[in-house]
């Protein structure tokens, strides 16, 4: 990638929500970053490392990015650290003493929701984490107020000596929106202090951090109740005023222009006298927070009467389209503002669910697992989560990142006595298996699970857009970096050698000889692939092929790999000589999309699928 | 009090190029000085999935989100997607759409039917459609990737300012990154371009913001 165009101050330019946040790290003159790649949160560190003057990297996992960045907090240089909302879920451990310590130099911590589940297993709402740690809160609305809040937050952190989290969701970090930049300002470490009663956290130094604690929060509270970034914006039509936070605040401003409204953007500790101020001033108060009612919970403990998810939804954004008709309710029928725009109800028209690419390594791998028999696979959180889709429907249970490990030794200690010829898969990715994964494989290797583990290394992180890791052989910036050997590191966790195999993915009968040997063995074995993701630079394409229509005699077998240039042609009820009627379906290759990795070739029985005539390619994916 | 933003939304699939449109389209509304927000409804959609871009410009953008109901144009990279998207057009707008059809898997092996003429449900429902071909275009002048110049050279007669514009946003980002794709791609906007042109003189239809 390019370096990133490092603009002058006040230059205006349309920047992501995430891009905004890298500008105004850099700006802050932050010195280390660290992220795990997570949607939609990976674009920060992706950006930040384009900029000079700072240390990035890709840490293994959230909590080790947390511990660095707390590292180098104590170092007395500012720092910030970036993750996803389940990320903070595997932080947590660290987050919730590192409030006890607090910081020395500034430290942000970005944490995105997937509000309306894009690309998550499940939908949380961090703000619990700032009333559960103990932090200030920080809340922006667009990318403008995600850059001036990041400044803002570096400020803060420093004032009170206190981590501060920046809560995004995904239409934060990947809505673009113009955004006026100012000049690096460069802050010097101010140096590592000895101070044990500080940073050593036994339970004698922690008691009286505690105390600590409780008084910064109230200090916090003053500040919440001071800060520019709560402010009200005036509106003629009392009869509802609105408090809201995040992108649901530009939702409401969109909704209801005549409606007054507070806005929160430094939303925990709650600013309470300047919302029981504001509620004064209108008939009645309507909460519009994404996603838990935790503000409106809290409004109401402090006395404060106010709607909020009686009228509005609980899960999901709060668009305009959600808000009207809410407070339509709320006001017994008539909207406010603006005619309720009427639309067409929605056309039915086929899912299009997101699917493996042409070639991916992963296709042969759920081609050759589906056509096991008796068999239970935990998956994982990647790109192979899609193994679970059509036509492969090849996983049994997805969790959490790393979980395939655990879960499958706990599908083969619990197994049922009608389940004792079960055989028990994991599946899990070469990022996956640092991240959380090894201390799995050492759990069932320690206590001697019977478990066939699938580790597929693709040599990057797939589902992110091909992020690096310790098993690629290069770092952040893309420069050589120690690589990870996954035969060797499987062994160290205690796999027998004789039970890790390499195998070829594009190589079924290898793979499917491998499975077949690995899961009659009752003992833990590995089976390591190594076939590049066909996104990154280290994939190569071959010649495509096609079929030869003449010669496919309907069996569809090329259509159970599920590759998405391989596709229907027609399909014709046939009897067998048995008199048994069978749909026969015959395939066609979309040969400009084929890049010849020949997993359709090994299935077709009356060898119909050839090598094409060279054609124009087309690009269904990035190169 | 007219809603003085103008709201695109531009639907296909994950790898054909909706995000890039949409952010030369940004750029040319920029590039006249107007607040842009842009946003994308895409859940892993680099891997084939529904890719949606929502694009809105104005004096003054708050929620970056295209209502249903709300799109001034709806811009469909592929046949099936400007159908799914197609309620979210206002009443009196305009969609433009490419006839090429990508069929996922699902559909291929048979779990789902394609919708047997997406152009004519779209009118059914009571919208202006312009349907073309952007893919054979493309083929034509060589590249399949001049597709997404193609599709944007059909609907700058369709907005609030001048072709020339978006053009010329078009043939900046290529001057910057592959100055050697500049004359295709103007190629490509202008074969668009004329091609609506044609379909709207032969349907005696007059462009929506003229």
């Amino acid at each position: 990638m390019a370096g990133i165009q490092v603009l002058a101050a006040q230059e205006r330019k349309l920047f992501s929500g995430n891009e905004a946040v890298a500008r105004a790290v850099w700006e802050s003159g932050v010195r280390v970053a660290s992220a795990y790649p997570g949607t939609p949160a990976t674009e920060m560190l992706e950006n930040l490392t384009q900029y000079p003057d700072l240390y990035a990297e890709w840490s293994v996992n959230e909590k080790v990015a947390l511990e660095v960045a707390i590292g180098a907090s104590i170092a007395g240089s500012r720092s910030f650290c970036a993750m996803k909302h389940v990320g903070l879920n595997v932080a947590s451990d660290a987050l919730m003493t590192l409030t006890l310590t607090g910081a020395a130099g500034g430290m942000v911590i970005a944490v995105a929701d997937d509000v309306g589940l894009s690309s998550s297993q499940n939908e949380q709402d961090s703000r619990f984490w700032g009333r559960f740690a103990h932090l200030p809160l920080l809340e922006p609305a667009d990318s403008q107020e995600a850059y001036d809040m990041v400044i803002a937050g570096y400020e803060l952190s420093e004032q009170f000596q206190v981590p501060v989290i920046l809560r995004l969701t995904t239409r934060i970090c990947h809505v673009k929106a113009m955004v006026t930049v100012c000049e690096r300002v460069p802050h010097d470490s101010t140096g590592y202090v000895k101070n044990p009663q500080r940073w050593v956290m036994t339970p004698g130094f922690a008691k009286s951090r505690i105390a600590l604690m409780f008084e910064r929060d109230e200090k916090l509270r003053a500040s919440a109740e001071m800060s520019a970034l709560n402010f009200v914006v005036a509106g003629k039509d009392r009869r509802v005023g609105i408090v809201s936070s995040g992108p649901a605040w530009m939702h409401v401003q969109e909704a209801f222009p005549d409606t007054p409204a507070l806005k929160l953007g430094f939303s925990y500790p709650i600013p309470i006298e300047k919302i029981r101020a504001f509620s004064q001033t209108v008939e009645q108060l309507l909460v519009v927070e994404e996603l838990e009612p935790l503000l409106e919970n809290e409004l109401r403990a402090a006395g404060i009467p106010c709607h909020g998810k009686d009228v509005l939804p609980r899960s999901g954004e709060l668009p305009p389209e959600v808000l009207r008709p809410a407070l339509a309710r709320l006001l017994g029928g008539e909207i406010p503002g603006d005619e309720a725009q009427r639309a067409l109800p929605a056309a039915q028209v086929f899912p299009r669910p997101p699917t493996l690419c042409t070639a991916c390594p992963h296709l042969g791998i759920y081609y050759t697992v589906a056509k096991l028999k008796n068999v239970t696979v935990a998956g994982d959180i990647g790109c192979y989560t899609l193994g679970s889709g059509h036509p492969w429907n090849a996983l049994d249970a997805v969790i959490c990142m790393g979980a395939s490990m655990g879960m499958a030794l706990g599908l083969d200690k619990g197994r049922a006595e009608v389940d004792k010829d079960r055989k028990i898969l994991a599946v899990i990715g070469d990022s996956t298996f640092m991240h959380m994964g090894m201390q799995g494989l050492l759990d069932i290797t320690y206590n001697r699970g019977n478990v066939t583990v699938l580790l597929l290394d693709n040599r990057t992180v797939g589902m992110t857009g091909g992020q690096d890791n310790p098993g690629t052989g290069r770092d952040v910036h893309g420069n050589p970096a120690p690589k990870v050997d996954f035969v060797k590191l499987c062994e160290a966790l205690g796999v027998k050698p004789e039970r890790i195999r390499k195998v070829d993915p594009y190589q079924l009968p290898e793979l499917a000889k491998a499975l077949r040997e690995e899961t009659k063995i009752p003992e833990p074995s590995v089976i390591i692939t190594d076939r590049p993701c066909v996104l990154i630079e280290d994939f190569k394409k071959q010649p495509a092929f096609k079929v030869a229509l003449d010669e496919c005699t309907g069996c569809g077998l090329c259509l159970d790999v599920g590759c998405p240039a391989i596709s229907e042609q027609r399909r014709e009820m046939r009897m067998r000589p048995s008199g048994k009627e069978v749909m026969m379906q015959f395939a066609a290759i979309e040969s400009a999309a084929c890049t010849g990795c020949g997993i359709c070739l090994q299935v077709c029985a009356p060898k119909a699928i050839v090598a094409a005539a060279p054609v124009t390619p087309i690009h269904f994916v990035k190169n | 009090m007219k809603n003085t933003v103008t709201n695109i939304l531009v639907v296909g699939v994950g790898g054909q190029g909706v995000m890039t449109a949409t952010e030369i389209l940004a750029e040319a509304a920029i590039s006249l000085g107007h607040d842009v927000k842009k946003t994308e409804v895409a859940g892993m959609s680099q891997r084939g999935g529904v890719v949606s871009s929502h694009l809105r410009f104005g004096p003054r953008v708050l929620s970056p989100k295209i209502a249903p109901g709300e799109a001034d144009i709806i811009v469909g990279f592929e046949s099936a997607e400007a159908l799914r998207w197609s309620h979210y057009l206002r009443t009196g707008g305009m969609v433009l759409m490419n006839t090429a059809r990508l069929v996922p898997p699902v559909v291929s092996g048979g779990l789902y039917p394609y919708p047997a003429d997406p152009q004519a449900e779209i009118r059914a429902r009571g919208i202006e459609v312009h349907a073309f071909d952007a893919m054979a275009i493309a083929k034509q002048l060589g590249d399949m990737r001049l597709g997404n110049s193609v599709m944007l050279g059909a609907i700058a007669d369709h907005l609030p300012f001048r072709a020339e514009v978006l053009l010329e946003s078009i043939l900046q980002r290529f001057q910057a990154r592959k100055p050697e794709m500049v004359e295709l791609n103007r190629r490509a906007f202008t074969a668009g371009r004329d091609a609506i042109a044609k379909l709207a003189r032969a349907e005696l239809l007059a462009p929506s913001f003229a």
